[in-house]
């Protein structure tokens, strides 16, 4: 077996050091009546090229993003990602090192998340970073308890802008925290009032920027009533490419910012593994969940970093933690910085210039089809319309076409039947103009 | 006059009058090692005795500070937050925590003097 | 050691960070012209400039393979680091998670596009219920204290459909800090046990504290001294006498996969760490996945979505409404750690029921090994034969002026990766050992080679040697004081609360 180096001849002269007869003799602690003596009903090890051809005949039956018209976002969103990045997070010295926890031997690890944490305060808008999170919505739940644990309240409120993912992760992670989640009703028309809700109770409003629905909203107002009333403003970010276009939550007034970083460096992965962002202000850190790395200096006086505040962390805190959290998303935020790294300013800027562009183009492409009903005013690289049939149907027979026409709001609010015609659609800078026009033809045919 | 007073949780108490000044010991500032950080209890406060009254951490540990009386929180040291090196310097001088209005003088009867807690460390060895 | 001008040392070479290179008219990506169009943006284009430098794609290759030689791997090193079972990533995991058919699918696409990436995550389930012999399992737990939370999170919705309050959780001493913190989070509260002499839990103090408020007693087995809990069928039977469910936290699960079938113990929930067991990257800290084994009493209560097979296909089961079941919420976005199953799954088929049994059996057999030609220098904790871990503690270094860290730093000058310190709590200065079955007896028997020697210099009073370890990685040892105490967590132009060179 490739995996195994041991050789018979090894294992002999190893259990004759160690003074056994077998290897079973090892086993001795076990119960005897729960040792099972022969493998389990699964089929043997396998050739390299055999597990290969299984794991491909599994591929082959879906069907891949790129090989069509693709226009499906909702909180996960296909970008390029440069050849360099996958190239690089494969080196061995990354992939196969554990958490920085020796940090004299970790010095690559510990400079690279530092350099992410920076780089997320930055786009952010804020002023520090974690090194990381699982996902978006994880992260908003930890979001959330934090904003509790700082005010010392316990009412959180979310906004129906907010993923439902992210929604339904906050309300299940702190159903038995002592605390409130009052979720609003999904809000395609950015009509609900949140500053009429925010009172002396009130720890924290979790909005989206952009929302679920695709429009760009002006959060300052609601920050600065949120301040007054002694609540903090946390906010979520689906697609962190908007950063490099729209005013970032930073400036708005966000105590908190969230983020959902798969967008940046990291293929779709059907969804997983993802990378959570976490930013705040500086004087929130102590109370900050997540694993942190800080500058400081070596034995003889040289710049160096190190995994540091970790007594917020469960290996030194144990039930008073700030989170049961224990590892973050290491691989997936490398990939992100160096993503980034790549792009520098002018890249970012650029790259989210070109996926507003294309969804303006799509938008504009789409005003004139009978049957759809543009319902988002502002936007980024994703909006929401209205169709004359039930979203869900008419992605199901546009996907026979192989057109993936995007993502039907019905699949996360089966029970809001006013959400039935409702589709979200995105364009990024993959979206050629062709991939456009076979959506609108598509589209025409199947509405009329 | 005041008195100082020991607990066996390492933490001292100086009382003068009804007021008692609360720290941690040197014993307990060394088994830390080098604190970084402190978080006092909000003046104003009514601390139970036994009450986790305020924070400590170095690098690698953590620990609660417990309150070894009863009282409302009369004012706070804040040169130990801007500067947690003061608890390992001076322990039992400067760096004191935080100072109580005692609602309970008999607890005082409860901790041990000087000699005693000297007794009790040798009795940790 | 002569100063060098640059401040590099051959291989070893300086690299200042990303914020001190470039400019920001600088790009690594060529990208088209976007199309002109007015823009939707409601007048909230952003205003100040972000501050990101700019490099050109071979000066960032060179920044990140520089720092990555600044980095300890299994590739490059022997990683015996206790309790995080660092064992061989293979390649073909790497290339099967990048085909396109997989890592170029979207979570929301109609499922009628996605049968394979359902059918791949009901295989990987399939083949986690075969080898534990667990009727159900809950995919979408991100890490293994992510797991926990699952488990513990099903446990209370079972505890409450059953109209039970039940608030505490007993954790022994030993456990890692996971379980207390994730009971924490589930709102219970947390009831330490003790250790016997043995290194294993001590069952008249477990019996004296079930009671009718127990919801659960969580148990790491082997546990984190690296010892088989014997008297575990014993303790399942008082656990579930007194009504409560028997959470196993499955961090050390390699040691017996294949040998051991979890149910058959009387565990009622597992997690699975897929970074430890079968073999996926750990990626300098993530992503892991935690898959969390579910008794026939708590599968109606494990959170959604779920994969479910009929004559038509696959199907995703995403919300609880008509599904039949009583989901304790979602603890994660979208589908799981897909991206991991994968993985995982690619060496589960190329190890097969019987690798995946062999590489228990070698792994125990190298701890063993360890342990025994290592016994005379050091002091094991306990006695009789380790599982997949030996553990020491430091008696050894009694009166040599030198601390387990001293002894750790220097196996690094050794070339090596030192083995997990100061954990499991319960013995004083833990040197805890996890060779995996990734190693071959020569590489052990040089890691024996300098463990000895370095025992025997500590004892002989070569103590400086230790203090000043290490010498020879690109930093010596760090600051950790100064790092808290003022905490400078990202790079700032000003300086400030950034770089203090």
């Amino acid at each position: 077996m490739r995996y195994l180096p041991l050789t018979d001849a090894d294992r002999k002269a190893m259990l004759a050091a160690i003074g056994v007869a077998s290897v079973d003799d090892l086993f001795i602690d076990v119960p005897q009546a729960v040792r099972r003596d022969a493998p389990v009903e699964l089929p043997p090890h396998a050739s390299e090229y055999e597990v290969e051809r299984r794991l491909t005949e599994l591929a082959g039956r879906n069907l891949v993003a790129g090989s069509g018209p693709f226009f499906l976002g909702a909180g996960a969103y296909r970008h390029h990602v440069p050849a360099t990045v996958d190239a690089l997070i494969q080196r061995g010295e990354f992939l196969t090192s554990y958490t920085p926890y020796q940090p004299e031997v970790s010095q690559g690890t510990l400079q690279y998340l530092f350099e992410f944490q920076t780089q997320v305060a930055l786009i952010t808008g804020m002023e520090v970073a974690n090194a990381s999170m699982y996902d978006g919505a994880t992260a908003t739940a930890e979001a959330a308890a934090m904003a509790c644990r700082i005010t010392r309240r316990k009412s959180i409120l979310l906004s129906g802008s907010l993923h439902p993912h992210y929604r339904s992760v906050t309300a299940t992670a702190l159903q038995f925290s002592g605390l409130t989640v009052e979720a609003l009703d999904p809000d395609p028309l950015d009509l609900e009032d949140l500053i009429g809700r925010v009172g002396p109770e009130t720890a924290c409003v979790v909005v989206q920027n952009p929302g679920f629905f695709g429009r760009i909203v002006d959060l300052s107002a609601l920050a600065a009533v949120c301040h007054d009333e002694g609540a903090l403003l946390v906010v979520a970010v689906a697609e962190p490419v908007s950063l490099g276009l729209i005013e970032p939550p930073g400036a708005m007034g966000a105590d908190i910012v969230v983020a959902e970083g798969q967008s940046i460096g990291n293929a779709l992965n059907f969804g997983g593994p993802g990378l959570g962002l976490f930013a705040t202000r500086e004087r929130f850190v102590r109370q900050m969940s997540g694993r942190v790395v800080g500058q400081t200096v070596d034995a003889d006086g040289r710049r160096g970093w190190v995994l540091t505040l970790s007594t917020r962390e469960q290996h030194i805190r144990r039930e008073k933690a700030t989170s049961n959290i224990c590892t973050n998303s290491g691989l997936c935020a490398l990939a992100f910085t160096i993503h980034l790294a790549l792009l520098g300013e002018a890249g970012l800027r650029k790259l989210a210039e070109i996926n507003h562009a294309k969804a303006v183009r799509l938008a504009e492409k789409l005003q004139p089809v009978k049957g759809v009903r543009l319902l988002s005013q502002t936007f980024f690289n994703e909006f929401a319309v209205a169709l004359s049939k039930p979203a869900a149907d008419v992605v199901e027979t546009l996907a026979s076409r192989r057109i993936l026409a995007g993502v039907p709001a019905s699949r996360f609010y089966p029970s809001y039947p006013e959400l039935d015609e409702v589709l979200l659609l995105a364009a990024t800078e993959m979206t050629s103009e062709a991939d456009m026009d076979s959506l609108v033809a598509a589209l025409k045919e199947v509405l009329s | 006059m005041s008195k100082t007073y020991f607990t066996k949780e390492h933490e001292w108490v100086t009382v003068s009058g009804d007021e008692g000044k609360v720290g941690i010991t040197d014993y307990a500032q060394h088994a830390l090692g080098d604190v970084v950080f402190v978080e006092l209890p909000d003046i104003g406060k009514k601390l139970a005795k036994g009450a986790e009254a305020a924070v400590v951490e170095s690098v690698k540990a953590a620990s609660d500070v417990f309150s070894p009386v009863t009282g409302e929180v009369l004012a706070v040291n804040a040169a130990i937050v801007d500067q947690p090196s003061l608890i390992n310097e001076s322990p039992e001088e400067g760096a004191w925590f935080f100072t109580v209005r005692l609602a309970a003088l008999d607890e005082i009867g409860e901790m041990m003097d000087r000699a005693a807690y000297d007794d009790f460390l040798k009795s940790l060895e | 050691m002569t100063k060098t001008i640059s401040g590099s040392r051959g291989l070893t070479i300086e690299e200042p960070l990303l914020f001190e290179q470039g400019s920001p008219e600088q790009c690594g990506v060529d990208l088209e012209e976007p199309p002109a169009v007015v823009d939707r943006l409601g007048g909230l284009r952003r205003k100040a400039p972000i501050g990101l430098p700019g490099l050109a794609e071979p000066t960032v290759v060179r920044h990140y393979t520089r720092l990555s030689q600044k980095n300890f791997g299994i590739d490059s090193v022997f990683y015996p680091l206790g309790s995080c079972t660092m064992k061989h990533n293979p390649r073909l995991n790497e290339k099967m998670a990048r085909l396109a058919g997989f890592a170029d699918v979207h979570p929301f696409q109609p499922e009628s596009t996605v049968q394979g990436a359902l059918a791949l995550i009901d295989l990987m389930a399939h083949w986690l219920k075969t080898l534990t012999g667990m009727p159900a399992v809950a995919m979408t737990p991100a890490a293994g204290a992510h797991g926990e939370f699952c488990g513990l999170m099903t446990i209370r919705a079972a505890l409450e459909d059953r109209g039970e309050t039940r608030t505490r959780v007993l954790v022994p001493e030993s456990a890692h800090g996971t379980n207390p913190a994730s009971a924490a989070a589930c709102g219970f509260t947390v009831d330490p046990i003790p250790a016997n002499r043995r290194g294993r839990v001590d069952l008249a103090a477990l019996k004296s504290k079930l009671g009718p408020d127990v919801a659960a007693f969580m148990l790491t087995n082997p546990n984190t001294c690296g010892l088989f809990e014997d008297e575990i069928l014993e303790i399942s039977e008082a656990v579930h006498a007194a009504g409560a469910f028997f959470y196993g936290d499955g961090a050390n699960y390699n040691a017996i996969v294949g040998r051991v079938r979890v149910a058959d113990l009387g565990i009622d929930a597992m997690h699975i760490n897929l970074h430890k067991t079968f073999s996926t990257p750990h990626g300098g800290g993530g992503p892991g996945a935690g898959p969390t084994v579910l008794s026939a009493a708590l599968a109606p209560f494990a959170p959604l979505p779920g994969v479910i097979h009929d004559d038509t296909g696959f199907h995703l089961v995403e919300h609880a409404v008509g599904s039949g079941r009583k989901p304790c919420g979602r603890i994660k976005g979208y589908h799981g750690q897909f991206g991991v199953f994968i993985r995982a799954l690619s060496y589960m088929m190329s190890m097969g029921a019987d690798g995946l049994r062999q590489s228990a059996s070698d792994a125990v057999l190298n701890a063993n090994y360890l342990l025994a030609r290592l016994s005379s220098d050091l002091t094991p904790s306990f006695e009789g034969p380790c599982m997949h871990e030996a553990l020491f503690d430091d008696r050894f270094l009694k009166d040599s002026g030198v601390s387990t860290l001293d002894f750790a730093k220097a196996l690094i000058d050794e070339g090596f990766h030192p083995m997990t310190m100061y954990f499991p709590l319960v013995v004083h200065g833990a040197l805890l050992m996890e060779p995996t079955e990734s190693e071959s007896k020569e590489t052990l028997d040089g890691f024996i080679a300098s463990v000895q020697g370095l025992a025997r210099r500590a004892k002989a009073g070569d103590g400086e040697l230790f203090h000043n370890a290490p010498e020879f990685t690109p930093r010596r040892r760090l600051d950790e004081t100064a790092a808290a105490r003022s905490p400078v967590l990202r790079w700032s132009p000003a300086g400030g609360n950034g770089d203090k060179k």
